[in-house]
């Protein structure tokens, strides 16, 4: 579906509407608090943007680096060029445990590679246990906001749902409640499932350090009770160095939630003996981050570290929500980062969805410039367009016969004989958007160029 | 070809506008001023500092006591109390003098995450602490225990003592090493996922108490004062 139909549909639901607007609005607030706070705000938001770059230009060397490290504290890495092969590795890797049940931490990633159905095909259940992403799978729904990913569900809706998939009708729609309702859903799976999946937010390519940002403890329980603990992580969550972190993770929660640090960083270097899982699988993912890279100026792109400040401050955003967007990642970031990763055979609508305004931009942790990207795409979406469409071959066609006199007369002559038919082809042809809005004119009986050598 | 050679090779000819940043050696050991910064001089107890840290924590709704060397059994008695913890686990290395009267404290013999579960809570100390975010730092150290301790119980009490409480974030990743499993501990777990609406209490202890040892305070005043109050992102 294009972005122009699913906004339709999103621009007519009034409480799909009501509960984006509260959000967003409470949400911009509280970053706003969180980011006054800090004194040096932009010089930090520097640093963040120098550190993600230094680890962008640097790739090859920085994975070897990465890879070297986790091996070297006792992890194991595999790759994956695209998300077939990303979820095949992670199906062979949880088969091999025997395991039919896996927890996992909230992850894009996994989200993005569609983790969850490869794993039902091979007969493994993938349980969420992010109060958000349990929502949406509950309700076999999508994904609507990055960090939030419910936050088009109002909390009645939530209170059906969980009624309904938990057998709960005794719940109220207070949210402690529902979360007291989950957290007993969850406990027993959480406590004894023996594998564990999550994403990572960073990875320290120097000390091989994988970081992941929570609220709830369900990230830290995936991440520290199963036995074995598989993380998937697309390439481009590389930081070079440990002296890194402290800068991202003063960006990442006051950008996210507003908050001075989320209530939960783990960070875990390869087996810890004695403390955490036996077994670590660290399993880096391309999926079209390499295609991205390859364009230097798309690429800044890649620096995203998935607070979702940006979609928070968008107009359009909070007037469609995340479904119109068609891709897990909505908002400003998702149309410049969605059809970028599909090589813009995808997508490549989301880089008009956007009035231009900067918002994006005045926010972004990472000073990614999204406005400048947006437009950078939608030139690539009309430069591939012109390649493919009618239009674009009759513009083609018109300039070579313009290119040699010759050529220009041989096409008045084949004018002049199809006179017929191309009258009949400017009513009904293949040039609507371009004829329905234009008189074809009159090809005359003799051309300037004719009648000139003929005086 | 291998996946990893493809992506690799991807990864490099993506980049052939880039003049080649002098690549670390791959393999090589992790670059020596980052662990040399780790040991470090120790932080200097500071007044302010603790304030600070008391004032963050709090507004994270998590309640702060105060204690003295000498009554910090007291104040972690009076917080189980507060709390309903009659029997809780204790990290291996806690000080014997931390340790409360009238309370059953298990010995962390491996616990499995159900034992764990059937426990009422957790009395831990902490790597360090952070004053601009008022974070605990776990490292899995004798006085943290390993992570499973200070996450399946519902109760966590920390105690912390004033040098033990760095300035900011960077301050912290100066001294922590990555060799250990380092847990950054802000308030109970909590959610928003219902429409932003914040709960306290999901997977994760949903009660923290700290109890913060004033540095060089023998004879000093012992304050019971509970910090609460609203901070960014936590209303």
């Amino acid at each position: 579906m294009s972005f122009a139909a699913g906004a339709h549909d999103a621009l007519g639901d009034a409480q799909l509407r009501a509960n984006l607007r509260r959000a967003t609005t409470t949400i911009r607030a509280r970053r706003q608090d969180a980011v006054d706070e800090v004194d040096d705000w932009e010089a930090l938001r520097e640093r963040g943007a120098a550190a993600k770059d230094r680890a962008l230009h640097d790739l090859a060397a920085q994975l070897e680096l990465l890879e070297a490290s986790v091996e070297r504290a006792g992890g194991h890495v595999h790759w994956a060029r695209d998300a077939e092969e990303a979820c095949h590795v992670v199906a062979g890797l949880v088969r091999a445990q025997g395991a039919d049940r896996v927890i996992k931490a909230k992850s894009l990633t996994t989200d993005e590679i569609g983790l969850n159905e490869a794993l039902a095909e091979e007969g493994v259940r993938a349980i969420e246990t992010d109060l958000a992403e349990l929502i949406v799978q509950l309700a076999g729904d999508r994904q609507s906001h990055i960090l939030v990913p419910a936050i088009h569900r109002s909390r009645a809706e939530i209170r059906a749902l969980f009624a309904a998939e938990l057998d709960r009708p005794d719940l109220s729609d207070d949210p402690a409640e529902l979360a007291e309702a989950a957290r007993l859903h969850l406990r027993e799976r959480l406590l004894t499932v023996p594998v564990g999946i999550s994403g990572a937010n960073f990875a320290v390519a120097e000390t091989g350090t994988i970081c992941l940002v929570e609220s709830e403890g369900n990230g830290r329980m995936c991440t520290t009770l199963p036995e074995v603990l598989i993380t998937v992580m697309g390439i481009e969550k590389l930081l070079p160095r440990w002296e890194d972190l402290p800068t991202m993770l003063e960006l990442l929660p006051r950008s996210a939630t507003g908050e001075r640090m989320s209530p939960y960083v783990s960070l875990w270097t390869g087996v810890h003996e004695g403390d955490g899982p036996r077994e670590l699988h660290l399993v880096l993912v391309d999926a079209g981050r390499t295609d991205v890279l390859a364009d230097p100026a798309g690429r800044d792109a890649l620096r995203c570290i998935r607070c979702s400040a940006c979609l928070n401050s968008c107009p359009v955003y909070e007037h469609v929500g995340g479904h119109a967007y068609g891709s897990i990642y909505p908002g400003p970031i998702g149309a410049v980062l969605a059809p970028q990763l599909a090589r813009m055979e995808e997508h490549a609508d989301l880089p008009f969805a956007s009035t231009l305004c900067g918002a994006c931009a005045d926010v972004c942790p990472v000073k990614i410039d999204i406005p400048a990207l947006l437009v950078h795409l939608r030139g690539r979406a009309v430069d591939r367009r012109r390649r493919l469409d009618p239009e674009g071959l009759a513009m083609a066609m018109l300039g070579r016969a313009f290119e040699r006199p010759g050529r220009y007369e041989a096409a008045q002559r084949a004018a002049r004989r199809g006179r017929g038919i191309l009258a009949h082809a400017w009513r009904v042809g293949p040039l609507g958007a371009w004829t329905s809005s234009r008189e074809l004119p009159e090809v005359p009986d003799e051309s300037f160029r004719a009648w000139w050598r003929s005086r | 070809m291998t996946a990893r050679d493809e992506v690799l090779a991807r990864v490099r000819a993506a980049l052939t506008d880039r003049p080649g940043a002098p690549a670390a050696a791959p393999g090589a050991p992790p670059r020596p001023d980052v662990r040399a910064a780790a040991p470090g001089t120790p932080p200097r107890p500071d007044r302010d500092l603790a304030r600070l840290f008391a004032e963050r924590a709090g507004e994270y709704r998590a309640t702060v006591r105060h204690a003295t060397p000498a009554t910090v059994a007291e104040a972690v008695a009076a917080a189980l109390a507060a709390r309903g913890g009659h029997r809780v686990v204790a990290a291996p290395g806690l000080p014997t003098a931390w340790r409360p009267a009238g309370v059953e404290v298990v010995g962390d013999d491996g616990l499995t995450p159900v034992r764990l579960d059937a426990l009422d809570g957790v009395l831990t100390g902490c790597a360090l602490a952070i004053a601009e975010t008022g974070t605990i730092a776990l490292d899995g150290g004798p006085r943290c225990g390993r992570r499973a301790l200070t996450l399946v119980p519902d109760l966590h009490v920390c105690v912390i003592e004033e040098e033990q409480i760095v300035a900011s974030l960077a301050d912290a990743f100066r001294r922590l090493r990555p060799e250990s499993p380092i847990t950054f501990v802000s308030g109970p777990s909590a959610t928003s996922d219902i429409e932003l609406h914040r709960v306290e209490g999901v997977h994760g202890p949903r009660t923290l108490e700290i109890v913060l040892i004033a540095a060089g305070s023998s004879g000093g005043q012992v304050s019971q004062a509970v910090s609460s109050a609203s901070a960014p992102g936590r209303t």
